[in-house]
């Protein structure tokens, strides 16, 4: 649990080596390394270089207004901010308990998400690499290379995600950013036609899951040196459990793990989440550092995701996606695997285990009531947190007595990634670029450890007003004149 | 009603004292407009119900039709002049459509989408308008005034209460509240006045209900523009003006 390679000593007589963009991940990012004369790495760092700032203009807004309007921080797991900001807003409106109907419509739109979004992950934006290679040749390394050699997985990916994107559809009007949670409930009920539509299809979607399960699996075993070393480092990890401990992605307490699996914490309530985490800013980067307050801030941070919901849970409630859970654990021996590339076989198993899910639930009648809205007592403050697809999502409100927010404070997924993206990358530089001649594939090596994360970069940079920012004045000789910094 | 003008061709028959559109309207043709409404007064602000008269522009809205005339409505040259017309009052508010509660049956939004504007084509002017929350029921968000007045006169004509005016000169105008302290909450406005029922956009809103109507299921969604308006002004009757 190290910072090393985060900060050279003497950036002035380094070489500057930059990936801009980082490609294959939602949003915009870029690595720098810094090498010296025979390449060897001195400074490692993902940098999020787009800016948001959400938390900031939501302020003086309606209430009623934020889930609809934050999802917009992104458009691939907008559901996440939707059902999150809807979640923290419940219990402004005295919502404590929704009806039967309404939560498993929630659940319905979010494990649809899950499913797309993973499918997307997997299918369109990794496989070209773990299909071909790392440092394949680069014009195949795509969706486009994978459709014309293997057409059967390409064309999967495509129609899990549509699938997905029905579900969403149909639970909230859109496939993106839709208006399905309100406050209190949700604004519409599956119909029949809708229900069945669904119904026709899940079979198919659960058995390609299954597959997909299998190809990763396949894929990890095949090569377990690169696949159980490639970026490794050691940390915690966090994740929600539902009841019983339940693998769950919409509702639960938190539990955290170290890094041998030993518990941080469990079973706390989420509303508590500023007790237990503290972020950092840096002035490198406009992505927060979140870390365990009772750690500090050097051996506090942790991940999250897949790989942490799978090792974290006790048991997945459906049963294809507990058995391949099982398989999963008896892989990694009895103890956490850290492991980043695993995080590709997680996901899998929870795509199985969201299209499981989906199958349940449109079994269930409830979905077709018509009682969908509760409201009590008013509040003014709510804190709602859900598993997103890359991870636990926070998203906190004060609301005022008119009705308009007063604070907001999100801690989206990939923030809670941000020091074990840094370490995952810092490890692959210093094992396959250290003192060698870079090349695209070296670097696209670096581009691999980040995607196994499957970051969310325009998700994660909101922090309007909060930003770290230093400004140097350097005369011609590059000596420094004056520095300002805040933050 | 044997007198008649004629509109894109059209003969359209019409009663003395009626304005183009309201004869037009009846007659099943539909002509773009903001600020008119069938139960008010004319205000002729807008300007979106333009229509060349014997080849001269003039407002729908305020012109008393007369035989003989001839007409222009639905043509390429006008529908342009709309369509600059409503991306003009898109930048000087604030028109945030995917995440405005009034989307699906906003008239401004629903004009734009019917004139065929793909994008606002001006520079946002970005105006800087704090919304008034302070009234238990209804919430103000000025970001969203379009100036069309139908507030004012709805409070002024059918409630007798005066809430609401429009104060400044030009691109300074702008809808005030007629209370000592500029508040909602300090004047005598109800949830159940005309005037909170009546605003074409975004503005008047009645707290705590925004996003209950499902998509798919909100006015715009269920019929255009054109239908929705022939509609409304049919239910209206004769009670206009």
């Amino acid at each position: 649990m190290s910072y090393q390679l985060e900060t050279a000593a003497h950036p002035e007589s380094l070489r500057r080596v930059a990936i801009d963009p980082v490609s294959r991940v939602e949003g915009h990012g870029k690595v720098t390394l810094l090498l010296d004369e025979q390449n060897k790495v001195h400074q490692v760092r993902l940098h999020i270089v787009e800016f948001r700032g959400f938390e900031k203009f939501i302020q003086g807004r309606p209430y009623w207004e934020v889930p609809v309007m934050v999802q917009r921080l992104c458009g691939i797991c907008p559901v996440s901010h939707h059902l999150a900001a809807a979640k923290a807003l419940d219990q402004v409106v005295g919502a404590r308990q929704l009806t039967p109907a309404a939560e498993k419509l929630r659940r319905l739109m979010h494990y649809g998400q899950m499913l797309q979004s993973h499918a997307l992950h997997f299918f369109h934006l990794c496989s070209p690499d773990l299909l071909f290679g790392f440092d394949s040749e680069v014009t195949r390394r795509n969706i486009v290379g994978v459709a014309q050699e293997h057409p059967e997985i390409a064309k999967r990916g495509v129609l899990l995600r549509k699938f997905g994107q029905e579900v969403i559809r149909v639970t909230s009007g859109k496939r993106v950013h839709g208006t399905g949670a309100v406050p209190g409930g949700v604004n519409k009920a599956l119909t029949v036609a809708e229900r069945d539509e669904l119904l026709r299809d899940i079979y198919q979607i659960i058995a390609w899951s299954r597959d997909a399960v299998h190809l990763i699996q396949k894929v990890h075993m095949q090569d377990p040196g690169l696949y159980n070393s490639f970026g490794i480092f050691r940390s915690n990890f966090m994740s929600l459990v539902g009841h019983n401990g339940d693998l769950d992605f919409y509702h639960g307490s938190l539990r955290a793990r170290d890094d041998n699996g030993k518990a941080i914490f469990d079973g706390v309530d989420y509303c508590q989440y500023e007790r237990y985490i503290e972020e950092e800013v840096k002035p490198w980067s406009y992505m927060k550092f979140p870390y365990f307050r009772a750690l500090g801030k050097e051996h506090g941070w942790y991940k999250v995701g897949p790989l942490a919901r799978v090792q974290n849970c006790d048991q997945i409630p459906t049963p294809f996606a507990e058995r391949e859970r099982k398989e999963f654990v008896d892989y990694a021996g009895g103890s956490p695997l850290h492991a980043p590339l695993a995080y590709h076989w997680t996901r899998m198993i929870e795509m199985l285990h969201a299209a499981e899910t989906i199958k349940d639930l449109l079994h269930d009648d409830d979905l077709l009531a018509d009682n969908l809205l509760v409201e009590g007592e008013r509040a003014f403050e709510g804190v709602g947190v859900i598993e997103a697809p890359r991870g636990t999502l926070f998203h906190h409100y004060r609301v005022d007595e008119n009705d308009l927010v007063t604070m907001a404070n999100l801690i989206v997924s990939t923030t809670n990634n941000n020091q074990a993206m840094n370490e995952a990358i810092r490890h692959v530089a210093r094992r396959y670029l250290h003192g060698r001649e870079i090349t695209e594939g070296l670097l696209n090596h670096i581009e691999v450890a980040i995607r196994a994360f499957d970051p969310c970069l325009s998700c994660a940079t909101h922090a309007l007003g909060r930003m770290p920012l230093e400004v140097e004045l350097i005369d011609a000789a590059g000596q420094r004149l004056h520095a300002l910094a805040r933050g | 009603m044997s007198q008649t003008f004629t509109l894109d061709g059209l003969s359209i028959p019409f009663t003395d004292g009626e304005t183009i559109i309201q004869a037009a309207t009846r007659a099943g043709v539909f002509i773009p407009h903001l600020c008119y409404h069938p139960e008010f007064k004319p205000h002729g602000s807008c300007k979106l119900c333009t229509v060349k008269v014997n080849g001269r522009h003039t407002a729908s809205c305020t012109l008393r039709a007369a035989a003989g005339m001839v007409v222009e409505n639905n043509t390429e040259e006008l529908n342009a002049e709309r369509r600059a017309l409503t991306q003009m009052l898109f930048v000087e508010g604030n028109h945030f459509c995917p995440s405005c509660e009034k989307s699906g049956h906003c008239q401004l939004q629903a004009t734009a989408y019917h004139l065929g504007m793909m994008s606002p084509h001006y520079d946002h002017f970005f105006p800087d308008r704090p919304v008034d929350a302070s009234h238990p029921e209804v919430l103000l968000d000025f970001n969203r005034c379009i100036l069309c007045s139908l507030c004012v006169r709805a409070s002024r004509d059918v409630d007798g209460k005066n809430v609401f005016a429009l104060s400044g000169r030009g691109i300074r105008t702008q809808l005030i509240v007629n209370a000592k302290s500029g508040r909602l909450a300090d004047t005598d406005f109800t949830v159940d006045d005309k005037a909170a029922q009546i605003c074409p956009v975004g503005v008047i809103l009645k707290k705590r209900r925004g996003f209950a109507v499902p998509i798919g299921e909100r006015p715009y969604d269920r019929a255009p523009l054109s239908e929705t308006a022939l509609a409304e002004t049919a239910a209206a009757g004769e009670e206009g003006v």
